[in-house]
């Protein structure tokens, strides 16, 4: 887009904002609602963030010494949950909505008032959840993933549970229906498919996951609720009914729910890389191609997550198979980007030093994605702390460290003010050790056979359950400094250009820092020339 | 002190990432897979070294080129940005070359799987169930069938009931009152089930685990090479106390097998009331049968405690239908049954005086 051509003018008297709670209430603004997103997100990523605390401090050492286990349960569940559904997905929701718009040329999003109840479900979806730990019989302790029969033990918590789900599956779907929308009727003149920028398309991409995933796991816990209050036998064996098609259902919805998690972090990465490297993306087409390749696999590897289920052998070949071809197009992404970087002219600041730990890191989370795509050594791995190691790799050095990666990126633009450049980096080195500190040791005791979700362990796994307890405790406070960070760039602070970074390119670096409140009212001209 | 234990941890942690990628650092700190006792746990663990040397050599040759780049592409250093975008052949390469490496990865795989699913014409059968949360075992061909559950040490120690340092029990939930016993060097055919949720069976040196699902019953086999005791754990979360549903197989030659098996066969059933309580009711309903506010009833004082028989006979019979109340008329025999109700009828202040008879719980089946 280096064509692009900016329209903008200024029309103080378009641009006034509405005042008081009602801006925020009732908001249609792409910018505002963005911005509530990723509040949101951040104070989901706080709460979720203190259960992990808590796991780490009762696994700290042998024996039970600070919480039940029924309670510990709830801790894992919850805080799946919250990080999953509360922290990751709303944050990529709320880049998207700040974003979009504004990289394609569009004024706002096409259906702003869905877009401002698909973030006000959100807080209602999770006081349900929350509301859940005051409740007779607690807060759900079964794992996120819901299994019956143990799903349906649960005691008053348990239609909070399935309706906070519901919720959350509402919003999702209505977000994800609002990008889509968007994209396809609001791209500026000129803007082709293939010139969108790839964070543009990733998201494309994911909402059509979340369309068509979303609503399989809403049949999935309506069938749990059915199954426990109106007679129904969908998972009880009792009544003729089969606890492992739960398992497949909810894996339809869960394989294609990790991209969500996962897209959108690789276009951060894709616009972050060749601004950094002040070099175009390498192979844009084929990051494409990979990206929707991904996406469509992840529709055939659901029974990957469940292969010590007894499946037929025909049925265990073919997902592994399935699983394996995966890291095909995830390896033309990690190549892509290594190709990006070479004989570019790098600097390091904070946004492209995340992106860098999420390359490596993320790739490390790959690797052992790969080696449980190998299903009779899965039988080992399965539901021990090496899947723990794993999973967590992919989403937090992976979509978690893309986000932190996109707020240093983009607050310049969001706030006007530069961040403080020496605590961004203080928060990296110390979240980008820590973090590893905390889950490299997981793959030992994995494989050392420590299965996960147990509140207390055998001494040989001692060890290194204290040395990852420390990692994740200073990995929790690390993540006040990017708080301290955020509050500080928005109060103030050296102003940042219109441009911000030396090698951005694209529309959204043609506005000013922060943009107007109602932005491209007239639609700027890309011209054929524009690059990626 | 502290400061000096942390100290060690740094530099036990240094040592043990730098040792991952060998094969030999594997029993000080526990840092790899088991090499197990079966031929079959021996190829998954082969497996298991092929793929972590080929994603470990991927990733080193991958981050090599990257960091070589991060050091020399700087602009500090006066790069120069290139402008090229696109390879067809690169890219063409990075393709072709993983499908082939996965390809090659798959055939090993295959076969593996292949014979890990082959559990015809086994030399003798053992139904694994799972309960919440213990295992029960049946030997089909030997009509032996017990329960299994954490030892009475490490529960007291886990309940801080005890004057043991955890440190000091070396086999801290991962040991049980009664051991399962097999024969070496027979192929045993393990069928998986379970009563109430779904468990998941696991013995690392056995090379596998298999979900233990209520409505399904799954069959693995194993051919255990040398004499020993090997642990395990329940893998599939559970409920309150899935982490303390330890396994453990005590693998013998055949002619103490045999010896095991009349001493199974011939000792006579011991109807214990509050030993039977503790196996099957406390985890839920505590010792004391105080029960756990907001999640299990106390029985002590409990409407059905101390009301008529009849009620109290029913709901450990049929269970009670959405909650983790088992139905036990399956699991136990009458005199067991009448042992168990009884003593909660006359314990921890319940003092209805009545006896419930085996007959009793007969009639009522």
């Amino acid at each position: 887009m280096s064509e692009a051509v900016s329209h903008e003018e200024h029309h103080d008297d378009h641009d006034h904002k509405p005042s008081g709670i009602g801006r925020w209430l009732f908001s249609t603004n792409h910018k505002d609602i963005g911005t509530m997103y990723l509040i949101f997100s951040l104070i989901m990523f706080f709460i979720g963030g203190a259960m992990a605390m808590v796991i780490r401090l009762e696994l700290f050492q042998p024996g039970l010494q600070y919480v039940d286990p029924q309670f510990f349960n709830s801790m894992t569940t919850v805080h799946a949950l919250v990080m999953i559904f509360g922290a990751v997905m709303p944050a990529g929701v709320g880049l998207a909505n700040w974003m979009i718009p504004i990289m394609i040329g569009a004024p706002d999003m096409a259906l702003p008032r869905m877009n401002n109840m698909s973030f006000w479900i959100l807080p209602f979806a999770f006081t349900l959840l929350l509301s859940t730990f005051f409740m007779e019989g607690g807060a759900p302790a079964g794992g996120w993933t819901m299994y019956p029969p143990l799903v349906g033990q649960l005691g008053d918590g348990f239609p909070f549970l399935i309706f906070a789900v519901h919720f959350l599956g509402i919003s999702s779907i209505m977000g994800a229906i609002n990008i889509i929308a968007t994209v396809f009727n609001m791209r500026a003149p000129g803007m082709t498919f293939m010139k969108l920028p790839l964070f543009v398309w990733t998201w494309i991409i994911t909402a059509f996951l979340l369309i068509a995933s979303l609503p399989v796991l809403a049949g999935a816990v309506t069938m749990l609720l059915t199954d426990k209050f109106f007679g129904t036998s969908f998972f009880i064996a009792a009544g003729g009914g089969d606890p492992v098609m739960f398992q497949h259902i909810f894996w339809f919805f869960g394989h294609p729910e990790v991209y969500i998690l996962i897209l959108p972090a690789f276009g951060i990465v894709s616009q972050i890389l060749p601004t950094f490297a002040r070099k175009p993306l390498f192979g844009y087409e084929s990051m494409v191609y990979a990206t929707a390749s991904i996406a469509f696999l992840s529709f055939f590897v659901w029974a990957h997550h469940m292969f010590t289920v007894g499946m037929p052998l025909t049925g265990e070949l073919f997902f592994m198979y399935a699983t394996m071809s995966i890291a095909v197009p995830t390896g033309v992404k990690i190549f892509n980007w290594v190709a990006t970087m070479w004989r570019g002219s790098m600097t390091f600041e904070t946004p492209m030093l995340f992106s860098i730990a999420f390359v490596v890191l993320f790739s490390i989370g790959g690797f052992t994605g790969l080696m449980m795509a190998i299903t009779p050594v899965d039988f080992q791995y399965h539901d021990t702390y090496f899947i723990v190691a794993h999973f967590h790799y992919v989403l937090v050095t992976g979509a978690v460290f893309a986000l932190f990666a996109a707020v240093y990126f983009w607050i310049p633009k969001w706030t006007g003010n530069m961040y403080d450049e020496s605590l961004g980096k203080l928060h990296f080195w110390l979240s980008t050790i820590s973090v590893n500190v905390l889950f490299f040791p997981q793959h030992f005791l994995g494989l050392a056979g420590m299965p996960r979700r147990i509140p207390d362990y055998s001494i040989q796994f001692a060890e290194w359950n204290q040395i990852s307890s420390i990692g994740g405790f200073v990995f929790g406070v690390s993540q006040l400094i990017l708080v301290w960070v955020v509050i500080k760039c928005v109060r103030g602070g050296e102003k940042a250009t219109d441009q911000v970074w030396e090698g951005a390119e694209g529309l959204e670096w043609t506005l000013p820092s922060p943009p107007p409140f109602h932005s491209f009212t007239v639609p700027p001209q890309i011209s054929d020339a524009s690059a990626h | 002190m502290f400061v000096k234990k942390l100290r060690n941890y740094i530099v036990c942690a240094a040592v043990s990432l730098s040792a991952l990628w060998s094969t030999s650092a594997s029993a000080e700190y526990a840092l790899n897979l088991t090499k197990g006792v079966t031929p079959i746990s021996r190829e998954v663990y082969d497996l298991h070294m092929i793929i972590l040397y080929v994603v470990t050599a991927i990733g080193v040759a991958v981050f090599a080129v990257m960091f070589w780049s991060i050091l020399h592409h700087r602009k500090s250093k006066g790069a120069v940005a290139a402008q090229f975008h696109h390879s067809t052949v690169a890219e063409l390469t990075w393709t072709i070359i993983p499908v082939l490496i996965l390809v090659v990865m798959a055939i090993p795989a295959t076969k593996t799987l292949i014979k890990m699913e082959e559990t015809t014409s086994p030399d003798m059968t053992i139904k694994v169930t799972g309960y919440q949360w213990k295992w029960k075992y049946d030997y089909m061909d030997e009509d032996i069938s017990f329960f299994s559950s954490l030892n009475e040490e490490s529960n007291k120690i886990r309940k801080g009931e005890s004057e043991t340092n955890v440190m000091d029990h070396e086999n801290y939930l991962l040991d049980v009152d009664n051991h399962v016993v097999v024969p070496v060097k027979k192929k045993i055919r393990i069928l998986t089930t379970a009563a109430d949720v779904i468990h998941a069976w696991w013995v690392p040196a056995l090379g596998w685990k298999r979900d233990a699902i209520p409505g399904f019953i799954n069959d693995n086999w194993t051919y255990i090479e040398e004499p020993g005791i090997y642990r395990g754990q329940c893998a599939e979360l559970c409920g309150r106390d899935h982490g303390f549903m330890p396994i453990v197989v005590e693998a013998v030659t055949e002619p103490e097998y045999l010896a095991w098996v009349e001493k199974m066969k011939t000792q006579p059933v011991e109807i214990n009331p509050e030993k039977l309580y503790a196996t099957h009711c406390s985890t839920c309903h505590q010792a004391n049968g105080q029960g756990l506010p907001g999640a299990f009833p106390a029985l002590a004082g409990s409407p059905i405690a101390i009301g008529p028989a009849a009620a109290h006979i029913d709901i450990v019979l049929n269970g009670k239908p959405g909650t983790a109340m088992l139905a036990y008329g399956p699991q136990l025999s009458n005199e067991e049954l009448a042992a168990i109700i009884t003593y909660e009828r006359n314990a921890w202040g319940n003092d209805v005086g009545d006896v419930v008879t085996p007959e009793d719980v007969q009639a009522a089946r």
